[in-house]
């Protein structure tokens, strides 16, 4: 009976705060204080999520925007962790390298946009490689940083045990700095995330939930736009909450190298 | 993150990656496998830069989006720093705010540039709420954990001493949670810098560095775009790197709560 009442009160509190908060919206939405065309109801909301969910328009649209996704990721991920791996473990390219890393870093990916697209033209491929530039940092540096912070103790038992320098490497560096590849990874997904919307408004792809909501704009469909910034919170909370939560309990948590 | 090592040959390698990547950017610029219109050597770039601050426009470019996250930043700390806070204080305020803040966090700012631009035209006020959303989940979050994670001994210790709700909070607490709070607005302006110069390409404001680059595409002044790039790389760095860091030392550091230097 008590857990019965327990997870009544505990889904009311989850509801409550988004129920406040479409009362307010509807409220100032009948008012008539904004135009309804700026400031739809909830209702029209849903109306547009409804019509776009049946005519395919919105998964064609979050089709193309993860696909862009995980192609530009999938490069900061392999380039990153290489090169971070490499800047690690060798003197010489973490010489050559980190300046360059450290002066790219502070530079928002998305300022390169307009110049992407004059080099690469409109379309996916300047999507892809500027999502992939811009979430490449983070890993590379954070993969360097975690194969620096392998903890000596580790590399000198493993060295006493008669360990070479490949298997300290692989089984002892690399296992060793996986925290810190993960954090950046997960660092990375986010920022590829984050910009991936607007770098879809400027180089005019073919479908992408971020052109859905820009040319929305032009014809005043404020339920689309709304809709299409939904479906962009739901897809990143799921991809923060459920990818890398999952991926992380698989992996560092079991082996005890972080708690959950 | 300083450089490991400030040893000569470090020094000496780094210059050397730096001047070989600048060799191969001229060489490419050079070749003529892209116009040079849209690759620019070096020289070029170097000149449109000049110019740039010679007549003055990249300083007001500069000052407009720095005030813009300047002033973001300042409201996504008036509004975060209390709302962490109380989150943090009271559970009526943390189940209340935090589903909203979790599910609000991950939309990115940009996604929502498009229909402020309808709320609020194309002005600075579109560019601040911007950055104001952009800036304000960090701080919130940051701050929430620092104020939880304040060490007990010292509230109990203060507690002992006589000390008042209110002193509590504003002498011990507020401290506390200040490696937490600072993280948080270096969290916030590294957002907030990447929401400006978006919402300074997507809006195009009258001034801005944003507006610069989206002007110079249009006449394909790419060595324009790149001097701008440029600047902007150095701003954020030096925010990063000087200011926080400097912020960094000269409080929490210098008080012993945590290391300097590190993060």
């Amino acid at each position: 009976m008590n857990r019965v009442k327990d997870f009544f009160v505990r889904a009311g509190w989850m509801v409550l705060p988004f129920l406040v908060v479409a009362i307010i919206w509807e409220t100032l939405a009948r008012s008539g204080i904004y135009p309804p065309k700026l400031f739809p109801s909830l209702v029209t909301v849903f109306e547009a999520l409804v019509r776009l969910v049946v005519s395919g328009a919105l998964w064609t649209n979050t089709q193309g925007t993860l696909v862009r996704l995980v192609l530009g990721f999938a490069l900061a991920g392999v380039v990153g962790v290489l090169l971070g791996i490499a800047m690690g473990r060798y003197r010489v390219v973490e010489d050559v390298f980190l300046p360059i890393v450290s002066i790219g870093y502070p530079i928002p990916g998305l300022a390169y946009a307009p110049l992407f697209v004059l080099w690469f033209g409109l379309g996916d491929l300047p999507a892809v490689l500027l999502v992939g530039l811009a979430s490449s940092f983070s890993v590379t540096i954070n993969t360097w940083k975690g194969v620096k912070a392998v903890r000596e103790i580790w590399l000198r038992a493993a060295q006493a045990m008669g360990a070479n320098d490949r298997q300290i490497f692989l089984q002892v560096s690399l296992p060793g700095a996986l925290p810190y590849i993960f954090t950046g990874l997960r660092l990375g997904l986010a920022q590829a995330w984050r910009i991936l919307v607007a770098v879809e408004m400027i180089t005019a792809v073919l479908h992408g939930l971020g052109w859905m909501i820009f040319g929305a704009q032009e014809f005043l469909n404020t339920d689309v736009m709304l809709v299409g910034i939904a479906t962009i919170g739901a897809i990143g909370l799921l991809l923060e909450k459920q990818v890398f939560a999952r991926l992380e309990a698989h992996t560092i948590v079991r082996w005890g190298m972080m708690s959950a | 993150m300083k450089l490991r090592s400030p040893s000569w040959v470090s020094f000496r390698r780094g210059s050397i990656g730096v001047l070989v990547a600048l060799g191969a950017w001229e060489a490419f610029a050079r070749s003529g496998l892209f116009s040079q219109a849209l690759s620019p050597p070096i020289e070029t770039i170097a000149v449109s830069l000049y110019q740039l601050f010679a007549d003055g426009s990249m300083v007001r470019n500069a000052g407009a989006t720095l005030g813009r996250v300047l002033l973001g930043l300042l409201i996504a700390c008036l509004i975060g720093i209390p709302l962490g806070t109380a989150m943090a204080r009271y559970r009526a305020w943390e189940r209340f705010w935090l589903p909203l803040v979790s599910v609000l966090m991950p939309i990115p700012s940009l996604a929502w540039v498009p229909l402020f631009i309808l709320w609020f035209g194309i002005g600075d006020i579109t560019m601040i709420v911007v950055v104001s959303y952009a800036a304000t989940f960090p701080i919130v979050y940051n701050v929430w954990t620092g104020v939880r994670s304040v060490n007990r001994i010292w509230l109990r210790a203060a507690t002992a001493m006589g000390a008042s709700e209110s002193a509590l909070f504003w002498k011990v607490v507020l401290f506390g949670a200040l490696p937490y709070i600072i993280t948080g607005i270096r969290l916030s302006f590294g957002r907030a810098w990447i929401a400006v110069i978006g919402g300074e390409l997507l809006a195009s404001p009258t001034w801005g560095l944003g507006r610069i680059i989206f002007d110079a595409k249009e006449f394909l002044n790419s060595s324009v775009m790149l001097a701008a790039l440029l600047v902007i790389g150095v701003l954020g760095l030096v925010f990063e790197r000087v200011v926080f860091q400097e912020i960094e030392r000269r409080t929490v550091a210098r008080w012993g709560m945590v290391a300097s230097g590190k993060q």
